[in-house]
């Protein structure tokens, strides 16, 4: 049944501006974790990224229960996608993502009292997080399950990586621990503007400058071999 | 909590726990439509309407639904609301100013993502407020917006014209000029008491 209306949508226009139907490959999970990364290469769900990671546990916490409401409301956005009629589409994307994000909310409320204080609204804020309806409507609302679901997870896992990777710096500059352990002797002088608000915006800075580096540097040794290569010639 | 007085609930909202750089709420569109004021400005606009509209919207409906004993369904609803209210200003604006309306482009319907609005419902009801006080809030809170808004606006519009490393341009020197700004308002922490 999803064949038919496929195919004469690609008889109708020659050339798609990407391939509805995508074949899995490692491509589809790995995607998520470096080249189309949410937060470093797409600057999506930046409130999370800057407000829960002043300690690397919530950073994690935050991280698994929004890739948990990515893999759900994809997979059911994905097995609903011939049902939803494309006007309210958006509407219907919002209710499922809701609906899986108070399952997290009620879940984390009694898994971890003290997981669940620490985050505090941001829980209930994962439905606003643009991430999730951006794949819903980018990629679950046209893909069969299986690849929804490993992308989903591709991404989720992306973005608890980044999470992770802003935790880990600040916890570690603000507060001198990591986990809950202590890092230094009693001589450290935590950094403490690290783990308030500002030093979200700074650590999250930073880190984009350094991959801006990184590809700069690339781009001209790219550049330069080039270069070397034409003028050997 | 419930005395709180009205010019202290908007000006807690507005500076001491600005809604952008002290919550760190609503962050796409302040990096996404700051670098221009004028747009910065009408965007400012529209989303302090949508929080209006949907503050004293999710005030009466927590109301029924406590009455109802479904507060699980709570989230649900507010999200409801509040895409509702964002296409009430679509068409507002779509019918009285089109210029607007384009300038303003996709982040126009994003506003129903922008987590300051759900956030400011969720936290009037956490805190308890009544009426008068989730008005005063919604107030404060577009205010707030309004105002990170313009300085980023203000900043990125003089940055054009400076030499910038090129490594550093774009999404990296927004963000630090970001972490400027809210380095500047933890001065007034301390100010309006408790966090949120």
């Amino acid at each position: 049944m999803a064949e038919s209306p496929q195919q004469t949508a690609s008889a109708k226009s020659p050339a798609p501006l990407f391939n509805l139907q995508e074949n899995l490959t490692a491509d589809t999970f790995l995607r998520g974790l470096w080249q189309e990364n949410p937060v470093f290469v797409m600057l999506l769900g930046m409130c999370p990224v800057l407000a829960v990671t002043n300690s690397a546990i919530n950073a994690i916490g935050m991280g698994l229960a929004t890739t948990f409401v990515l893999v759900g409301s994809g997979a059911l956005v994905s097995l609903l996608r011939n049902w939803i009629p494309k006007q309210v589409r958006i509407a219907s994307y919002i209710v499922i993502i809701a609906t899986f994000v108070t399952v997290v909310d009620y879940t984390i409320h009694a898994i971890s009292l003290e997981l669940y204080a620490a985050l505090g609204a941001f829980i209930q804020l994962i439905v606003v997080n643009c991430i999730i309806l951006g794949r819903a409507e980018a990629y679950a609302s046209k893909q069969r399950l299986v690849p929804t679901l490993v992308n989903s997870l591709g991404m989720g896992i992306g973005f608890t990586l980044a999470l992770l990777s802003l935790g880990t710096v600040r916890e570690i500059l603000g507060n001198g621990t990591l986990f809950g352990y202590q890092l230094f002797s009693d001589n450290f002088q935590p950094w403490l503007v690290m783990v308030l608000p500002p030093g979200g915006f700074f650590v999250l800075g930073a880190w984009l400058l350094l991959f801006a580096w990184l590809k700069q540097r690339r781009e001209r040794r790219i550049l330069e071999q080039a270069g070397v290569s034409a003028h050997g010639r | 909590m419930g005395g709180e007085s009205l010019p202290y609930i908007f000006l807690n909202a507005a500076v001491v726990n600005n809604f952008v750089l002290a919550l760190f709420l609503g962050i796409c569109p302040f990096l996404g439509t700051s670098a221009k004021k004028e747009t910065a400005w009408n965007m400012g606009l529209a989303t302090t309407f949508v929080m209006l509209v949907s503050s004293t919207s999710a005030y009466g409906v927590n109301w029924l639904l406590t009455q109802l004993n479904l507060e699980f369904l709570r989230l649900i609803c507010y999200i409801a609301i509040i895409a509702s209210a964002v296409q009430l200003v679509e068409m507002f604006v779509k019918k009285y100013s089109p210029t607007l309306f384009r300038s303003l482009g996709i982040f126009l319907p994003l506003i129903t993502t922008n987590c300051a609005i759900l956030g400011l419902a969720l936290f009037q009801t956490a805190k308890e407020y009544n009426f008068l006080q989730s008005l005063a809030y919604s107030l404060g809170a577009g205010a707030g917006f309004i105002l990170a808004l313009m300085l980023m606006a203000g900043l990125r519009e003089k940055l054009e014209l400076a030499r910038v490393p090129t490594v550093s341009q774009g999404a990296a020197m927004s963000l630090m000029l970001a972490g400027l700004l809210s380095l500047a308002f933890m001065g007034f922490a301390g100010l309006g008491g408790s966090h949120g």
